[in-house]
């Protein structure tokens, strides 16, 4: 019964030149399973979608999608809150756990870095699109224009820039950081002149000197130890971006942590949802054992326990003051038009999930997808009642309207997923998907010699 | 530099080797590991690490350049009056300052390795070592500098009779 707890995180007879020939050979190949092309090819095909009702919005304008006054918040919102929260995820596994020094994050935490790169761009172009002129968001910047004028330091909104920046530039890095000594292996690998060109060029004249690794080993640890409170800072800024607006439901102290929680939930699930496929397709089994899909699982169990308590706190609280809008709001939330997704939010996202405790059912891997995916689009559904059901019925009952969203809606945020899975499958094909030298530290010194002769 | 560079098939007997070496007064060695080897930080010359100081000090500079630049902006270039609050409410300015200060620090750590570690510079002349494209695999290089003046080559030939898996490569070739 105890086996899953004590199962190795990687398993026996494995050596250096396995991991190199299992991880490193796959991106040396040409071609590409048949999973892969017919995954790319939807990708690509969404992400045309995705430029086609970018490419309307700019010309059109935001009068396309199902915003209006007094919902002047929808999708795009919606799809920012969610994807960044996707993409915290992944910077959880790769620094936090870097500080914590669980070893079993090495086999995990490329994909998870990756993914996270992908949905934080997909993050940052949500708000752009938002703003009505997006060709004016560089008015966002603090730089000196024509009119003198700064922007408003003191707004949520403008920390929210600032965050996303430093996110997004720093998440880059350090993903980069970590896959150079992996780039260099993959050169010296290489047999074309092509690939040797293309690699050499980006692992930089990287040689694995002790004086390299040294180096690499402090930068590597400062940036982990920087991101890991970053990464918490942005998703607190953007529960800020609603606590900061007066409305009833959203102006509330727990929401930064309320937002935190959800967001590494959301981030596990794709992590899960991508690598218990992936272990298999790659036939990455001895990397990626049953033990980091157990823990994988046993942190979105915590996850969704604390996203429990927040909601709980979330609709009792309105009772417990004595506000009649906030209470209206939380009743609105339960029974009004939109109740469905506060209902999906709570099912797909707490109630779910909590099957995952049988052991039983988690060596089950379509389960397991299939609950990581609801909690994905659970997630979602959160951030859509979140956003419109605070504006769509608040102070003044002459001012209420509705929302639906738009076919122009629902292509910018399916859109969207397709350029991050676009994305995400070239980083398959390109790129070595296991942090490979990570692989190599924890592999026990005694088995190193691959018994072809020194 | 030009020297003796010595091929293990495992980590062990770099770590020894490099020990019998230090042990006889050379200090111009140079590891070639497939991952970071800790053992031999004891072994091996350490230069100063100034990354970690040289991060520090660009995030302090961070922190202090945000708070700097939204003070600018809303108390002295644009104050606005808002309900007769302050213009300089530092604590509004903290998250901005934050996120900024990060950022610095993140990226003098990123472009403070490549330039400690003296990359980019994609050719590096170890690379005409003959195997020792399998340095980033499964091979470990220990490189002596012949100029140390307690090289003998006589240690060298005692250490590859020791050390059975050792191969010694004269470099350049």
């Amino acid at each position: 019964m105890a086996s899953i707890d004590q199962a190795p995180i990687m398993q026996p007879g494995q050596d250096l030149a396995a991991i190199d020939r299992t991880v490193g050979d796959a991106v040396l190949h040409p071609g590409q399973p048949l999973w892969w092309w017919a995954g790319f090819t939807v990708a690509v095909a969404l992400t045309l979608g995705f430029v086609l009702a970018v490419e309307y919005l700019f010309v059109a304008g935001i009068g396309i999608w199902g915003i209006d006054i007094p919902v002047a918040w929808g999708f795009a919102i919606a799809n920012y809150v969610w994807w960044i929260g996707i993409a915290s995820g992944g910077t959880i596994i790769s620094a936090l756990f870097y500080l914590t020094q669980s070893q079993w994050r090495s086999a995990v935490n490329r994909i998870a870095e990756s993914m996270t790169l992908f949905a934080a761009a997909a993050a940052g172009i949500m708000p752009i699109l938002h703003l009505g002129r997006p060709g004016f968001f560089y008015w966002l910047f603090p730089i000196p224009n024509t009119m003198g004028l700064w922007p408003q330091f003191k707004s949520p909104l403008l920390w929210d820039f600032f965050a996303i920046l430093a996110y997004v530039i720093s998440s880059i890095l350090f993903w980069f950081l970590g896959l150079l000594p992996d780039l260099a292996m993959v050169r010296d690998r290489a047999t074309t002149r092509r690939t040797q060109l293309f690699y050499g060029i980006l692992a930089m004249g990287w040689t694995g000197s002790h004086t390299q690794w040294r180096l690499h080993k402090t930068a590597y640890g400062l940036l982990a130890a920087l991101m890991a409170p970053l990464v918490v800072s942005v998703h607190s800024i953007v529960g800020l971006d609603f606590s900061g607006g007066l409305l009833p439901g959203w102006h509330s102290t727990q929401f930064s942590p309320f937002f935190v929680f959800g967001a590494v939930l959301s981030g596990f699930a794709m992590v899960l949802l991508i690598v218990v496929p992936l272990r298999r397709l790659y036939r990455l089994e001895a990397f990626i054992t049953e033990r980091h899909i157990d823990l994988l699982i046993t942190f979105l169990l915590l996850c969704s326990l604390l996203l429990a308590y927040s909601y709980l706190i979330d609709a009792l609280l309105p009772f417990y003051g004595s506000d009649h809008f906030e209470r209206a709001t939380a009743l609105h939330r339960f029974t009004g038009a939109w109740a469905w997704s506060f209902w999906g939010a709570v099912t797909l996202n707490v109630l779910v999930p909590q099957m995952l405790w049988l052991r039983s059912l988690r060596g089950n891997a379509w389960l397991v997808c299939l609950i990581a995916f609801g909690v994905v689009v659970g997630m979602w559904l959160e951030r859509i009642m979140l956003v419109t059901s605070s504006l769509y019925e608040d102070f003044l009952p002459s001012a209420w309207g509705h929302f639906a969203g738009t076919f122009w809606d629902w292509l910018t945020l399916f859109g969207s997923a397709g350029m991050a899975a676009a994305g995400f499958f070239l980083f398959l094909r390109y790129l070595p998907i296991v942090a490979i030298f990570e692989l190599k530290e924890i592999l026990p010194p005694s088995t190193h010699r691959s018994g072809r002769g020194a | 530099m030009s020297g003796i560079a010595l091929e293990f098939p495992d980590e062990t007997p770099l770590v020894q080797a490099a020990q019998r070496l230090r042990e006889r007064g050379v200090r111009a060695i140079e590891a070639y590991t497939p991952y970071p080897v800790e053992a031999l930080d004891a072994l091996l010359p350490l230069p100063r690490n100034l990354l970690p100081a040289l991060v520090f000090a660009t995030g302090m500079l961070g922190l202090a350049g945000g708070f700097l630049l939204q003070w600018y902006g809303a108390a002295i270039s644009y104050p606005m009056n808002i309900g007769g609050r302050p213009p300089a409410s530092w604590p509004a300015f903290i998250p901005i300052a934050f996120e900024i200060a990060v950022l610095c620090a993140v990226t003098m750590g990123f472009v403070g390795f490549f330039a400690l570690a003296g990359l980019p510079k994609p050719y590096q002349p170890i690379h005409a070592l003959p195997g020792f494209e399998r340095a980033t695999q499964d091979r470990f290089f220990l490189v002596v500098d012949v100029a140390d003046p307690h090289f003998d080559s006589a240690d060298i030939d005692r250490l590859s009779k020791e050390i059975t898996s050792c191969r010694v490569v004269a470099w350049p070739s």
